[in-house]
C-alpha cells in the first residue's frame, strides 16, 4: 500500500511517500503507526506522539481503530490549519 | 433548481467581486450574498511574519470541501455556493481562502458560510508554515477551531 505524508510528518520521516507492506498482523491504523515507528529514528520522532497524528485511508478521515486492509493510500498528517 | 457549488483549489489569487459576480449575474431569485474571504495576516502573537505556505493533500482536499458542501446544500436553502481555497506561497494582505453563499433569505447564507469556514478550518487537508525573521514554524491547530466546529454537529 501507498503511504503519504504531510507537513511536519512529512518533514520528519524524510519523504513524502512511498509503498510499504507491512506484516499481517499490522490490523489498524494505530498498528501501523507502531510497526512504521519500529523502522527507525526518523519514524520514530514523526510519530512519537501517536495521539496528535490524523490519519486518512483512500482520501478520507478515519479514526486510529480503522481496519487497514483493502486500503490504497494511507495518509499521516498533524491536525489541519487551513482556512 | 439544482444547485451546484463551485469548488476550486488554485495556487493563483482570485477576485472576490468577481466570484460573487459569477454567482449573481442575471439572476433575480437570490436575495442575500454573503462573502468570507482569509486573508494572510502581517504578524502573528505580535510577531512580524514574512509569509504563509500552504500544503493540502490533492484529491483529499477536494473530496473534503465536496463533502462539507454537499451538507451545506442539504441543510440550507441556499441558490448559489463558491469556495476557493489557495495553496503554496502567500505573502500579507494575500488572499487565503473564499467562500460565497446566497441564498433568497440572509440567515442561510450567514449560517452555511460559517458552517464551512468552521469545517474547512479542521477538516480540509490544508497546512500553514510560517515564514518569520527567527525562521519557519508550522502553525498549530486551535481548540476554538475545533469547538467551533463542534457546535454544527446535530445532537
Amino acid at each position: 500500500m501507498k503511504v503519504k505524508y504531510f507537513a511536519w510528518v512529512r518533514e520528519r520521516v524524510g519523504m513524502a511517500e512511498e509503498t510499504v507492506e507491512p506484516p499481517a498482523d499490522v490490523r489498524t491504523v494505530n498498528d501501523l503507526i507502531g510497526w512504521l515507528s519500529s523502522r527507525g529514528e526518523a519514524y520514530a520522532h514523526a510519530f512519537e506522539k501517536p495521539k496528535v497524528i490524523r490519519a486518512a485511508i483512500d482520501q478520507a478521515h478515519v479514526k486510529p481503530d480503522a481496519v487497514i486492509s483493502g486500503a490504497r493510500e494511507i495518509a499521516f498528517f498533524p491536525p489541519m490549519t487551513g482556512g | 433548481m439544482s444547485v451546484t457549488a463551485t469548488i476550486r483549489i488554485q495556487e493563483g489569487d482570485f477576485d472576490v467581486a468577481q466570484e460573487i459576480a459569477a454567482l449573481t449575474n442575471g439572476r433575480t431569485d437570490i436575495g442575500a450574498v454573503v462573502t468570507f474571504s482569509g486573508i494572510c495576516r502581517g504578524s502573528e502573537n505580535g510577531e512580524p511574519i514574512a509569509a504563509l505556505t500552504l500544503e493540502h493533500y490533492p484529491g483529499m482536499a477536494e473530496a473534503e470541501i465536496v463533502r462539507h458542501t454537499d451538507e451545506a446544500l442539504s441543510r440550507w436553502p441556499l441558490q448559489g455556493l463558491t469556495v476557493i481555497h489557495r495553496f503554496g506561497r502567500i505573502a500579507p494582505g494575500e488572499n487565503i481562502v473564499l467562500v460565497i453563499t446566497a441564498s433568497p433569505h440572509r440567515q442561510a447564507a450567514f449560517e452555511a458560510a460559517e458552517f464551512l469556514m468552521d469545517y474547512l478550518k479542521t477538516n480540509a487537508p490544508f497546512w500553514k508554515r510560517e515564514e518569520s525573521e527567527k525562521g519557519t514554524s508550522w502553525v498549530e491547530a486551535r481548540d476554538h477551531d475545533d469547538a467551533a466546529a463542534a457546535r454544527w454537529t446535530k445532537p
